[in-house]
């Protein structure tokens, strides 16, 4: 039995759950809100940046590349005037984080992008919000006007020289939207085709071919709390290379499935699993997490993962034993994207969850080049058959053929995201496709959860 | 469009040989350069850089440099350390820099064109037997090249529209499209019609116009030459004929002094279709649809296909004995042609000269629209100036020939090409003078004329036309002339010959007639022959006429005309 | 310019209001049709043509933007539109079944309008709500754990039009504290 776990570490969410807090103005400037703008306000916006760029916080919207290292790519000489994109398109499978803190504490997401685009001189800052957030749209434009009537967005904030209007545009279903440059091509308003990097890198040529930052929910709250106390203090928190805390939604087949937030490496995959979410249904058996949202690589509960750490360490791990930060998931060959832990338990038929994630990226495919256009599509359909009675034995190597084809040949990481999930479930599943062609029980039971 | 000076050479490492290449072309031109191809579909040398087909996928490394140092770092042996990219890039979007090493042909190359080549023909349907783009189908090509050679696809091909009607000219296969957006980016860059787009996402997006709208522009057919695959094809050309029955002749297009470069298509000595050529001084790689209609007036029904006499078919030769006797000692007024080519304009001049004829000549203008159909509705109004058939720039009509006649100061007229009535001459002049017609087309002059002299269409003969900047261009006979006919240059010749039989002039051989003008100092066309405009265009200096007031506008990126000096 | 398409002049303003906030015009796109959607429920290409003419733009980029986004509608759905997420989380807790109660108890197919327009029925991907999953969206309210049992009583509850107030099922939206 796993010893308790460490306790939350609640910085974003801290008031996430409170039933007397509001997401009203009111409240927020009750906890203290808005002191750290002025707080940053004091400061020069390099030093602001600096005190990011400290802190070591990496981007919580998948990626996991360190925030104050982006703003320094931002192309100050070009005389453009510089955007701020808070990509709150939440839509990767299994992440459901950023929702919480539009919905329940909007304004510590606006102090945060008001913090940052001073940092970054910004000239006007949006957020990108995915339309099925209707609500959560009404939510902060109801508090970008209470922070403009305070000072605090807008026109000459907290009275200085600076000013920066915040606009929340909508999008409407398009997963391809959480792709940075296809997140600026919706907001110019065309198709979100994303673009060639190079030479369309957002901090070069970003919004209007303008250098453009575009930051997660999450990354751009923890700027709020990296200035309220101090970039240094800041990487304290969590591990060297990993730090502040995450918030990890965890879906699927577990009896507490939710959102938590740890210290990064406070915790292990299983710690997590079994003690935080109070496990599995009584009687079920692990079979497989995807710890990253459903584009991460799937890892399969028996399996080893042995190797060496950047610092040297050696590890053997089993899938209990992963910590959850950014590292940890990327030694075990997976990644811990945006946060999404999917549970999937012995009840579960792998090959329709393969067919359901293919049913995903092939519907999400923005269509622009070929090999995740085509690719995605192929690999729902060879799926789709396989759970309909057509499987053939030598469906499992077409599969991984058809995703190597993808991985790393796509204009962005959606190619990855579409091929790595095929790449991981038929290698480390293998017998279960084979067995789709060979072992005639494998008729679609209904008995057997559908999902496809 | 990057157009590098050739004196901005750099050295690349292209499959382990280094060459020289102009700095900042991509690596699809450089490896091209050098003899290597990089498949292709969305890119286009002329278009915006898309990247989405994703054939031109190549190796790319640069020599590794110390983060600290910035010194190189070398391999064991002194050669220079490679950072390959990890993965590979998109030649069209990745330009060349000094040092840069690229692999066009390498096992992952390969295995990414296969792949690529695999997800293109998936959804779409092999019947290339039915289909009209086969010979000239890219998909096709690097399927052979580069594909696979069997299917792994056992799954249902996805369904799209077939033969929709896109404009008055091209039909849509949305089936075979594979969404490269070369069309689209060319309606949105060059027509300046923004009409096409893709509509639904993913593999089931589809190419399409607006209800309602069409792809009805001056340069509709641009998108069918561009189309990489069939899905757009020309509404008339479509299952004419199989294209590699075709015979290509390189031609100019006479639409107007914009000259564009062509291609004449035909088979057994009937055209079947004009396409542009690219030339990027001139017309990139596009041309007008209305450009690619004329060939239709060579198989016309107002077509001129036999000498006359006073209503009378004759041979050629006793008509134009007739002609000249016509002539013969009389006060000539000489109707030139901006429509005649350089040589036939040289043969007039010195029939001018021999006669002591009177010259006119006029214009014909129209509406610039600012891409490649130019105001000056003639491909050689530059022709008439340079070999002195006016020193002033002509209206567009022949009032100057009208006023004349009104004072009885002519006997006779050799018109070319022009029809006298449209251009403002009255008849009743004309009643009172004989009338010698050289043309192609019927039309008033033709009517009019005691006689009448067929000539040859631009597709029936050679020669070359100067065009808006003041570039000399060569085109080549595509087709035999009507039997019995002959060129403008041989009927000129003729005339000339028999008028003066002492004269010494050129015979109707173009080299002969570049020749006889070519030794004049001070003549802009100085010692240049025929042979050499043939080989490639020739700029010639036009200062002289700096002060004469063009017409033309600015043509796509080409300004509007700035004279050079050589 | 003409409103050809009559809409209200509240939605006007709405579009005038949110056009000048974009440095440039055709960034409003997706918002512009988001107020015609919202009031004419679709937009037809009656309604591309006005808005391309609303941000000098060209109908077919109106058009290339509705085909694409999901939740861009050519033709309306039904007065009520219920949405049930389909991708893997919510599937492992069973909307497969969730989504087959709702097109039995609506009388609707997945992908459809009711024939009498009443209910529409979209079985769409991830709705960012996984953790209380089968997600559904009813209009513009999100409900969580709509499965089995609770999905039967929720459809027929939907259907009598007695959702509201009920405790068990309170939205995701309700549950908020946005007292100032």
């Amino acid at each position: 039995m796993t010893v308790q776990p460490p306790k939350e570490r609640r910085i974003i969410l801290k008031h996430a759950d409170d039933p007397n807090y509001s997401n009203r103005i009111g409240c927020y400037l009750r906890e203290g809100g808005y002191e750290n703008l002025k707080k940053a306000f004091g400061m020069k916006p390099e030093e602001v940046a600096e005190e990011v760029l400290k802190s070591g916080v990496r981007g919580r919207g998948g990626a996991g590349f360190p925030a104050g290292m982006k703003w320094k790519f931002l192309d100050r000489k070009s005389g453009k005037p510089i955007y701020l994109i808070c990509n709150a398109d939440e839509s990767e499978p299994g992440t459901f984080k950023d929702r919480q803190i539009m919905y329940k504490d909007p304004h510590q997401l606006i102090e945060g992008m008001m913090i940052a685009a001073y940092a970054i001189g910004a000239k006007q800052a949006f957020i990108y919000i995915r339309a099925e957030f209707h609500e959560g749209a009404h939510i902060l434009n109801r508090a970008i006007v209470e922070a403009k009537a305070g000072g605090y967005c807008g026109d000459r904030i907290l009275g200085s020289e600076y000013s920066c209007d915040l606009v929340v545009h909508r999008g409407a279903g398009a997963y391809i939207c959480g792709e940075e440059t296809g997140l600026i091509e919706s907001l110019e308003g065309k198709r979100p085709n994303p673009r060639i990097k190079p030479p369309y890198f957002p901090a070069v040529l970003g919004l209007y071919q303008c250098p453009t930052i575009v930051n997660n929910v999450e990354t751009l709250c923890n700027v709020r709390h990296i200035i309220e106390m101090g970039g240094e203090e800041f990487s304290k928190i969590g591990k060297p290379n990993n730090t502040g805390t995450r918030i990890w939604c965890v879906s699927g087949q577990v009896m507490k499935p939710g959102y938590y937030e740890f210290e990064c490496g406070a915790l292990t995959l299983g710690q997590m699993i079994f003690d935080v979410c109070g496990g599995l249904r009584p009687g079920r058996t692990l079979k497989a997490v995807i710890p990253g949202g459903s584009s991460a690589k799937v890892l399969r509960a028996d399996e080893r993962f042995t190797g060496s750490l950047k610092d040297g360490t050696a590890f053997d791990w089993g899938l209990e034993d992963i910590p959850l930060d950014f590292d940890g998931p990327m030694a075990a060959g997976t990644m811990s994207g945006s946060g999404g832990i999917i549970v999937m338990d012995d009840t579960v038929d792998i090959v329709q969850a393969m067919a359901n994630i293919n049913a995903f990226y092939a519907h999400e495919s923005c269509g622009q080049c070929t090999p995740c256009r085509e690719g995605s599509l192929w690999m729902r359909k060879i799926t789709q058959r396989m759970c309909s009675g057509g499987a053939r034995e030598e469906d499992a190597d077409l599969l991984l053929s058809v995703a190597n084809q993808i991985e790393g040949r796509t204009i962005c990481a959606f190619g990855e995201a579409a091929a790595w999930p095929t790449q991981s479930f038929v290698t480390k599943f293998r017998d279960d496709f084979i067995k789709k062609a060979t072992d005639s029980t494998q008729e679609r039971n209904p008995q057997t959860l559908q999902l496809i | 469009m990057i157009s590098p000076s050739q004196d901005d050479l750099i050295t690349i490492t292209l499959n382990g040989v280094e060459v020289e290449v102009p700095n900042g072309i991509n690596a699809v031109e450089a490896a091209a350069l050098h003899g290597h191809e990089v498949p292709h579909y969305c890119y286009h040398p002329k278009l915006s850089v898309a990247g989405n087909c994703r054939m031109c996928l190549v190796e790319m490394g640069t020599p590794m440099r110390d983060r600290a140092t910035g010194e190189a770092i070398l391999e064991e042996d002194g050669s220079a350390k490679i950072g390959w990219v990890p993965k590979p890039v998109i030649g069209c979007a990745t330009n060349v820099s000094s040092g840069m090493h690229l692999r066009t042909e390498s096992d992952l190359v390969n295995e990414c064109r296969e792949g690529i080549m695999e997800f293109l023909l998936v959804n779409h349907p092999l019947d290339c037997p039915i289909c009209d783009q086969a010979g000239e189908c890219r998909l096709q090509e690097f399927a052979t090249d580069y594909g696979r050679g069997y299917s792994r696809y056992v799954e249902r091909k996805n369904v799209k529209p077939k033969r929709t009607r896109l404009g008055p000219r091209v039909t849509l296969d949305d089936e075979r499209c594979i969404l490269c957006s070369r069309c689209i980016r060319f309606s949105q860059e060059v027509a300046k019609d923004d009409v096409l787009g893709f509509v639904d996402r993913g593999s089931f997006s589809t190419l399409t116009c607006f209800p309602g709208k069409e792809l009805s522009n001056n340069y509709s057919l641009n998108t069918v030459d561009i189309c990489p695959v069939g899905a757009l094809t020309s509404t008339d050309f479509r299952f004419k004929m199989r294209v590699w029955f075709l015979k290509e002749t390189n031609s100019i297009c006479t639409e107007s002094s914009a000259g564009c470069n062509t291609i004449v298509s035909s088979r057994e000595g009937i055209i079947q279709r004009i396409t542009p050529r690219r030339n990027d001084l001139v017309n990139d790689t596009w041309m007008t649809d209305s450009g690619r209609e004329l060939y239709k007036s060579v198989r016309s029904d107002t077509r001129i296909l036999r000498p006359s006499v006073r209503g009378k078919d004759l041979p050629l030769l006793e008509a134009i004995s007739e002609a000249v006797d016509t002539l013969r000692g009389k006060k000539i007024g000489v109707i030139a042609s901006c429509h005649s080519t350089l040589e036939e304009q040289i043969l007039t001049k010195r029939l001018i000269e021999l006669t002591q004829a009177q010259t006119f000549l006029r214009g014909h203008f129209g509406e610039d629209d600012g891409i490649l159909l130019s105001a000056d509705r003639s491909p050689n109004l530059r022709g008439a100036l340079v070999t002195g058939l006016s020193d002033q720039y002509p209206e567009d009509n022949l009032s100057g020939l009208n006023d004349t006649l009104s004072r009885g100061e002519l006997d006779a007229l050799l018109v070319l090409n022009e029809d006298l009535l449209m251009s403002g001459v009255s008849e009743e002049h004309l009643q009172k003078v004989a009338l010698v017609y050289l043309g192609t087309e019927t039309n008033s002059s033709a009517r009019l004329a005691d006689i009448v002299l067929p000539g040859l269409s631009v597709f029936e003969k050679s020669g070359t036309f100067i065009n808006r900047s003041f570039l000399i261009q060569a085109f080549e006979k595509s087709v035999p002339g009507p039997t019995g006919l002959q060129s403008q240059v041989a009927v000129l010749a003729e005339i000339i010959q028999q008028l003066s039989p002492e004269a010494s002039i050129p015979s109707s051989d173009l080299d002969d007639i570049w020749n006889s003008i070519n030794n004049a100092q001070d003549s802009v066309l100085y010692s240049i022959r025929y042979s050499d405009v043939k080989k490639a265009a020739v700029q010639l200096d036009g200062s002289d006429w700096s002060h004469l007031n063009f017409v033309e506008q600015q043509a796509l990126h080409y300004p509007a005309p700035i004279l050079r000096s050589k | 310019m003409e409103n050809t398409l009559h809409l209200s002049e509240q939605t006007l303003s709405k579009i005038d209001e949110v056009v000048p906030k974009y440095p440039e015009q055709r960034s409003a796109a997706l918002m512009v049709i988001h107020l015609v959607q919202d009031e004419l429920g679709a937009v037809d290409d009656a309604a591309c043509e006005w808005i391309a003419q609303r941000l000098e733009l060209q109908p077919i980029n109106i058009k290339e933007l509705i085909t694409f986004y999901p939740m861009l509608r050519e033709k309306p759905w039904g007065r009520k539109h219920v949405r049930v997420c389909r991708t893997l989380p919510c599937a492992l807790r069973g909307s497969y079944a969730t989504c087959k109660t709702f097109e039995k108890k609506l009388g609707v197919k997945e992908g459809h309008v009711r024939e009498d327009g009443e209910y529409s029925l979209e079985f769409m991907e991830c709705l960012a709500d996984c953790g209380q999953g089968p997600v559904v969206i009813v209009d513009e309210k999100t409900y969580e754990n709509i499965e089995g049992e609770r999905a039967e009583k929720f459809a027929d509850l939907l259907v009598d039009g007695k959702l509201e107030g009920v405790e068990e099922f309170k939205s995701y939206e309700e549950s908020l504290n946005q007292g100032a």
